[in-house]
């Protein structure tokens, strides 16, 4: 099963500058697991530690937002076309700010209930 | 150095003077492989805010496919800080995704005063760059230089606070 994935600029090192390469899967996860296996890396510039999608790259199942196909568990088909973008965002102060704020509160949190 | 004509730079700040006082963005599209800025695109800020912008996706996905047919790459992206300095935040450096574009940006806190910067962002290091603007309608030879700030060449911003 064939789906071509267009790979942006900044990830093109893990293509060997390749635009656009090949892979498999019935899902977005285990496409990303088999582009992975022949360009190492790829998957963990997508996939977050705790096994989410990326914030800051934008994933397109043919012409949908693959956020509103379920994401990593997006059902793919033979000859669909993926598309990864980086996500184009900033700001005075925004969603990096805030994460830090977050993950700051949820140590203390968890620092707080493992001390009981 | 980026090198951009005047009535682009006029449309992007009369997009963010507009926006003001939430934050805009855009792109500005040229040929693969010319450094040379071109068709200005000016983009939803999907997020509305004052503190942060988002491009939507779909039209995001348009516009680049439409770059992509034209042989044209985002050869700048701008947005507006409108109440702090056009300094690249770290959310700005976190989300840079397009190594070979310049960031512009615009600051629109001072509502009679053009300020603009622009940047490199590359593995998260922000080199800040010069800005010629070029005045094609008055003479095709005339340019005003922007040499803003702290690197790597320090000449002061005649308007600058500093």
């Amino acid at each position: 099963m064939a789906i071509e994935v267009r790979i942006p600029t900044i990830l093109r090192s893990y293509t060997g500058g390749a635009k656009v390469v090949e892979g498999s899967g019935e899902t977005l996860a285990d496409l990303l697991t088999d582009l992975d296996s022949r360009h190492g890396g790829l998957k963990g510039r997508l996939v977050t530690e705790t096994g989410a999608l990326h914030r800051f790259v934008n994933v397109y199942v043919n012409d949908e937002d693959v956020r509103f196909l379920g994401a990593l568990d997006a059902k793919l088909s033979d000859g669909d076309s993926i598309t990864i973008l980086p996500a184009v965002a900033g700001g005075a102060f925004g969603f990096a700010a805030a994460a830090a704020i977050a993950s700051h509160a949820a140590s203390v949190a968890v620092a707080g209930s493992a001390g009981r | 150095m980026l090198s951009i004509d005047r009535s682009i730079v006029d449309a992007i700040v009369a997009h963010a003077r507009r926006d003001h006082p939430d934050e805009a963005c855009g792109v500005v599209a040229g040929p693969v492989g010319s450094d040379t800025p071109t068709r200005h695109i000016p983009m939803d800020n999907a997020a509305r805010s004052m503190t942060f912008y988002e491009f939507d996706s779909m039209e995001q996905l348009r516009v680049w496919r439409e770059m992509d047919d034209r042989d044209e790459e985002p050869v700048v992206i701008y947005h507006s800080h409108t109440a702090t300095e056009a300094y690249p935040s770290r959310t700005d450096i976190s989300f840079a995704g397009e190594p070979g574009a310049h960031y512009l940006l615009v600051s629109t806190r001072e509502p009679d005063r053009e300020e603009i910067r622009s940047f490199r962002i590359v593995d998260g290091v922000v080199t800040e760059e010069p800005v010629r603007v070029l005045d094609a309608a008055v003479d095709p030879h005339a340019v005003q230089s922007y040499m803003f700030g702290q690197s790597p060449a320090t000449v002061d911003y005649e308007c600058s606070d500093r």
